[in-house]
C-alpha cells in the first residue's frame, strides 16, 4: 500500500474542499452517464420499421372476379389478407350464433362495412401464433364451422372468421379499409 | 501488476465478492485500467491517445453493427440498402455518417498514437512487444478499412478494390493467380463483395482481442512516460484509477466535440464524391484515391516510376510500400539509442520532425493526382522515409551525445513546478544517469 | 546485422526513388509535360449562395418547390430520381393528398405486371413509389441520347466537389467554345452533337443547354422563371434529393456540442480536483 501516493485528498483540504469535490466528480460522471443513455435511443431506434417499409401501408384489392362462396389470398403489410364474398347461407349461419356465447363476442355486422355485409375481410394470421389458417383456397379445409382452420394448433373460425374452437384467443382481426367502388376495396 | 506497491483488490460487497472467487475478472479489470495499475505520474496529453483509440474502436463496432442491419452484401443492391439506410432507416444517416467519419477519427487517434510512440521511443526494451502488437493492429485497421471502403460499392470502392487487389498481380508468377483468388473472380464483383463484407465484419473483433494482447503486454513493463526514465519506486507513479481515468475522461470528451463538429456539420470533408455514384464496371474516375489515411503509403507505391533491371517499376512501389510498414517491426533494433525521450535527444529531435513534415508531404502527394510535380516530390519524400528509419536513426543512435537525463521521474515532475525542498526529502532516488535496462 | 541489412535496403530504396527523382526532373525540364485543354480552360463552380449554405442553413420549401417544378418539366424527361420517392415530397410542404395527385399525375408510369394476364405493364405511381425512370435500362437510355447516359440526378450534388454550385454552373455554364482555346488547341474542336461547357470535367458535354429561356416553366408563386432562378431553385431540389436528412443533422449538432462542451468542463474540473495533491504549483 501506498499511502504516501493513495490519500484521496481529505486530509489536505478539509471537509468544504471534499465537498466540492465530490460534487463536481458526481457532476461529471452524471453527465457522461446521461450522454450514454441519450446516445442509445437512436441506436434502439433505428430497429424500428424504417420510412419505405411504413409507407408500403395500404393495399388495393380488385373484387370483381370474386364469386359469392369463393375467397381470395392476398397480401397487406406483408401479412396473408383474405377477402370473402359469403353465401347467403353462410350470412344466415353467421347470424344465427348468439355473441354472447362467443369467445370473441361480435357480430358479422360489426366485422363487415354497412350495405356489404356479404365482403368479409381478415388478416389471414391466426390470432394464436400466427400461422395462416386453410380455407380461402378451392377445396382447403374450412373445419367444423366452415369458415377457416389452422392447421398448426386447431383453431376453427366460423362464416365470420370467428374463434369457435381450439386455442386461438381472438377472431381473425378486420384490418382498416373502405370501398372505394362496387367492385374495390382500399386496405390500410 | 509488476510493481511491489501496486494496490491488491479486495472487494467489499459480498456480491463482488463471490464473482471475483468464481471468475476473477474484476480483479483483472482492477489490475488493468484501475487503481491496481501504477503509472507513471509524469504523462502529458499524448498519452491519452490509446485510451481514445480503443473509444474509436467501440464507436467504429456498434455503428458497424447496427449498418450490418439494414445493408444488402450484394453487387445489385448493395449502393442502393446504403443509400436507403441514409434515407429511410431512421436515424440511419446518423449510422452511417458516425461509421464513415469514425474510420477517419479511429486513424487520426492511431497516427497520433504511433507519432507519440515515435518520439518518445516507446518501442525499445522492455516494450518491443507492446509495438509489434500495434503493428499488427495497425495492419488490420488497415485491411479493415479498406475492405470497409469497398461495401457502399461507388465507384471509388470498385476502383480501389480493383487497384488495391491489383498491387498482388504485381508480384512474379502467382501475382494474377493470387489477385482473382482475393477477388473470387477476374473483377471484383459479388464473390468479392460478400468476402469483404464477412472478414469486414470479423476483423475489428480480432482487432479487439489483438488490443488485449497489446495491453497485457504492455503491463508487464508498465506504461513508458515522457522522460523515458523508468519508474523507480512508488512515489514516480499514481494508480491508473481515479488518475488518468479523470485525464482520459476529458480526453474522450475534447474527442467526442471534434468528432461530433465532423460528423453533423462536415460528414463528407473527408470523403470522395466518386464514391456517390454508384459502381460501374466501364468506366474509371478521372483520378482514383484510396481514403485520406492511406495517402502516404499510397505516395510510395506511386513513386517508383523507373524498372531496376529486371524488376519492374510497379513491383517495386508494391515492395516499397509493404516495406514502409513493414519496417517498422524493426524499429526497436534499428534505434539502439540507450535514452528514449526524443526530449533529451537534440539531433533525434531535429530527425522527427522532418520525418513528420515528410509523411505529411507524401500524404499530400498521395491524394494529388499523379502527375508533376507530385511525384517528384513524393520521390524525394520517401527517399527520406526509407533513410529515417533505416539508415539515419541507427547512425544517430551510434552519434548522438544524448541530454543529461533526470535522475527520477518524481525528480522531472518538481523541477517543472519548482519545488525545490521536497525533491531532497524524497526516498528512493537513486543516480543513475540512464535507465539501467535500455540498450 | 540488422542494422546492415536495413541499412542496404534502405540505401537501395532510397537511392533508387533519388535516381528516378532525377531521371523524372530532367524528363520534366528537357520535354515539360504539354498543357491540356482542360487544366488550360475547365473553371471551377461560380460562387453563388443558397439559404441552407454555413452550418445553421436551412432548404427553402418555396425555393425547393419551384426546384422541384423545374426537375418535372425539363429534366425528368431524360433524368431518373431513384433514390427519391413520391411520398419524400411531404418534406417539401405538400401535404398528403398533393403527393397523392403528383404520383397520379407523373408523366411516366411505374412498371407492374398485368393483374390478370401477367405481362408486363405500367400503372400509375402511387406515393410509396420512386421516382420511375425514363428509360427500362442503359441499352435504351444511350439509344435515345445519342450514347451517352442522362445520369440518375439523386445523389449528383453529393457526387460533385461543390456539387450545388457545380449543377447551377453546368446548368447556366454553357456557351460557344472560346476563340483563344481553339487557337492554342485546334484539334480540341466540339465534337458534333457535344456542347461547349468549361464547368464540365472534360469540357464536352452530350447534354443540350436544358434551360435556355427564361420562363421555360411557369412558377405558381409568381416567382419570374429566369434561367438563373430556374437553374439555381434546380441546385437547391437536387441538394434535398442527394441530402433529405440535411436539416435533421444540423439540428441534431449543435445540442449534442453543447451538451459535450458541458461535459468536458466538468470533466476537466474533475480531473484538476482529482490531480489537485499531485500537482502543486509554486
Amino acid at each position: 500500500m501506498a499511502s504516501v501516493e493513495h490519500t484521496d485528498g481529505e486530509g489536505l483540504s478539509g471537509v468544504e474542499g471534499v465537498r466540492r469535490r465530490d460534487f463536481i466528480n458526481i457532476a461529471a460522471v452524471s453527465f457522461a452517464g446521461v450522454g450514454a443513455v441519450a446516445v442509445v435511443l437512436p441506436l434502439i431506434d433505428q430497429m424500428n420499421p424504417s420510412a419505405d417499409v411504413l409507407a408500403l401501408a395500404s393495399t388495393e384489392v380488385d373484387l370483381s372476379a370474386i364469386q359469392p362462396g369463393q375467397a381470395i389470398k392476398t397480401t397487406f403489410r406483408s401479412q396473408p389478407l383474405f377477402v370473402r364474398q359469403l353465401t347467403e347461407k353462410e350470412i344466415a349461419e353467421a347470424d344465427k350464433v348468439d355473441p354472447s356465447t362467443l369467445r370473441d363476442p361480435q357480430t358479422l355486422e360489426e366485422r363487415t362495412v354497412d350495405g356489404k355485409k356479404q365482403w368479409l375481410v381478415t388478416m389471414g394470421v391466426c390470432t394464436h401464433l400466427g400461422c395462416v389458417p386453410l380455407g380461402a383456397g378451392e377445396g382447403e379445409n374450412r373445419g367444423e364451422f366452415g369458415g377457416y382452420f389452422c392447421p398448426c394448433h386447431g383453431s376453427s373460425y366460423d362464416t365470420a372468421a370467428r374463434i369457435r374452437k381450439g386455442p386461438a384467443p381472438k377472431n381473425l382481426e378486420v384490418p382498416k379499409y373502405s370501398f372505394t367502388s362496387d367492385t374495390a376495396i382500399l386496405v390500410g | 501488476m509488476s510493481f511491489p506497491w501496486a494496490e491488491h483488490y479486495t472487494p467489499k460487497h459480498p456480491l463482488m465478492q463471490w464473482i471475483d472467487e468464481k471468475l476473477p475478472l474484476p480483479r483483472l479489470v482492477y489490475n488493468a485500467i484501475g487503481a491496481g495499475y501504477p503509472v507513471p505520474r509524469n504523462l502529458n496529453y499524448f498519452w491519452n491517445f490509446g485510451v481514445l483509440a480503443g473509444l474509436a474502436l467501440v464507436i467504429q463496432i456498434v455503428t458497424g453493427v447496427i449498418m450490418a442491419m439494414h445493408y444488402g452484401a450484394n453487387t445489385l443492391v448493395a449502393f442502393g440498402t446504403v443509400e436507403q439506410t441514409m434515407r429511410d432507416v431512421n436515424a440511419g444517416w446518423l449510422m452511417r455518417y458516425a461509421h464513415a467519419t469514425g474510420a477517419s477519427f479511429f486513424f487520426i487517434v492511431v497516427y497520433l498514437h504511433i507519432f507519440r510512440g515515435l518520439y518518445y521511443s516507446s518501442y525499445k526494451a522492455p516494450r518491443e512487444m507492446v509495438w509489434l502488437l500495434g503493428l499488427v493492429i495497425f495492419l488490420l485497421m488497415m485491411a479493415t478499412a479498406f475492405m470497409g471502403y469497398v461495401l457502399p460499392w461507388g465507384q471509388m470502392s470498385y476502383w480501389g478494390a480493383k487497384v488495391i487487389t491489383g498491387l498482388f498481380g504485381a508480384i512474379p508468377v502467382v501475382g494474377e493467380p493470387i489477385q482473382t483468388w482475393l477477388l473470387g473472380g477476374f473483377a471484383p464483383g459479388n464473390a468479392s463483395l460478400n468476402r469483404f463484407f464477412s472478414l469486414h465484419f470479423l476483423l475489428p473483433f480480432v482487432i479487439a482481442g489483438v488490443i488485449i494482447l497489446h495491453i497485457w503486454a504492455l503491463h508487464i513493463p508498465g506504461s513508458s512516460n515522457p522522460t523515458g526514465v523508468e519508474v523507480k519506486g512508488p512515489q514516480d507513479t499514481v494508480p491508473f484509477h481515479p488518475y488518468y481515468t479523470a485525464k482520459d475522461g476529458f480526453g474522450v470528451g475534447i474527442f467526442l466535440i471534434l468528432f461530433s463538429i465532423m460528423l453533423f456539420y462536415a460528414p463528407n470533408y473527408l470523403g470522395h464524391p466518386d464514391n456517390y455514384i454508384e459502381a460501374n464496371p466501364l468506366s474509371t474516375p478521372a483520378h482514383i484515391v484510396p481514403e485520406w489515411y492511406f495517402w502516404p503509403f499510397y505516395a510510395i507505391l506511386r513513386a517508383f516510376t523507373v524498372d531496376f533491371f529486371f524488376v519492374p517499376a510497379k513491383l517495386l512501389g508494391v515492395l516499397a510500400m509493404f516495406a514502409s510498414i513493414l519496417l517498422l517491426f524493426f524499429l526497436p533494433w534499428l534505434d539502439t539509442s540507450p535514452v528514449r525521450s526524443g526530449n533529451y535527444r537534440p539531433t533525434f529531435r531535429k530527425f522527427f520532425w522532418i520525418l513528420v513534415i515528410d509523411v505529411l508531404i507524401l500524404g499530400y502527394c498521395g491524394g494529388a493526382p499523379a502527375e508533376e510535380p507530385y511525384v517528384m516530390i513524393s520521390q524525394v519524400a520517401a527517399a527520406y522515409y526509407f533513410a529515417h528509419f533505416l539508415i539515419i536513426l541507427p547512425l544517430i543512435a551510434r552519434f548522438e551525445k544524448p541530454l543529461p537525463l533526470p535522475n527520477s521521474i518524481t525528480e522531472a515532475v518538481l523541477n517543472r513546478y519548482n519545488i525545490q525542498g521536497e525533491q531532497d526529502a524524497l526516498p528512493g532516488m537513486g543516480s543513475d544517469p540512464q535507465p539501467s535496462n535500455a540498450g | 546485422m540488422v542494422r546492415i541489412g536495413a541499412f542496404l535496403v534502405g540505401l537501395f530504396f532510397a537511392g533508387w526513388l533519388l535516381i528516378s527523382f532525377l531521371v523524372g526532373a530532367v524528363a520534366y525540364v528537357s520535354e515539360p509535360p504539354a498543357k491540356t485543354v482542360e487544366h488550360e480552360f475547365h473553371k471551377n463552380p461560380k460562387h453563388v449562395s443558397f439559404s441552407f449554405d454555413g452550418p445553421f442553413g436551412k432548404f427553402d420549401q418555396a425555393q425547393l418547390q419551384r426546384g422541384f417544378q423545374v426537375f418535372k418539366e425539363v429534366c425528368s424527361a431524360c433524368h431518373s430520381l431513384k433514390f427519391v420517392a413520391f411520398r419524400d415530397l411531404e418534406a417539401l410542404g405538400y401535404n398528403e393528398a398533393e403527393v397523392k395527385a403528383i404520383a397520379k399525375q407523373w408523366a411516366i408510369k411505374t412498371p407492374d405486371v398485368d393483374p390478370k394476364t401477367g405481362e408486363m405493364s405500367t400503372r400509375d405511381p402511387v406515393p410509396a413509389d420512386y421516382f420511375p425512370k425514363p428509360f427500362a435500362n442503359n441499352v435504351a437510355a444511350a439509344a435515345a441520347n445519342n450514347n451517352a447516359i442522362p445520369p440518375d440526378l439523386s445523389l449528383m450534388t453529393k457526387a460533385r466537389h461543390h456539387g450545388t454550385a457545380y449543377v447551377y454552373s453546368l446548368l447556366t455554364g454553357f456557351q460557344a467554345q472560346p476563340a483563344e482555346l481553339l487557337k492554342e488547341f485546334p484539334d480540341a474542336k466540339t465534337p458534333e452533337g457535344l456542347h461547349y461547357n468549361p464547368y464540365f470535367a472534360n469540357l464536352n458535354l452530350a447534354m443540350a443547354p436544358p434551360l435556355t429561356a427564361d420562363g421555360q416553366v411557369t412558377y405558381g408563386d409568381g416567382t419570374k422563371a429566369t434561367v438563373d432562378q430556374m437553374a439555381k431553385d434546380v441546385s437547391a431540389f437536387l441538394t434535398w434529393t442527394a441530402e433529405p436528412k440535411l436539416e435533421n443533422r444540423r439540428r441534431a449538432g449543435l445540442p449534442t456540442i453543447i451538451f459535450l462542451l458541458i461535459a468536458s468542463g466538468l470533466a476537466y474540473m474533475s480531473y484538476q480536483n482529482i490531480w489537485a495533491d499531485k500537482k502543486k504549483k509554486a
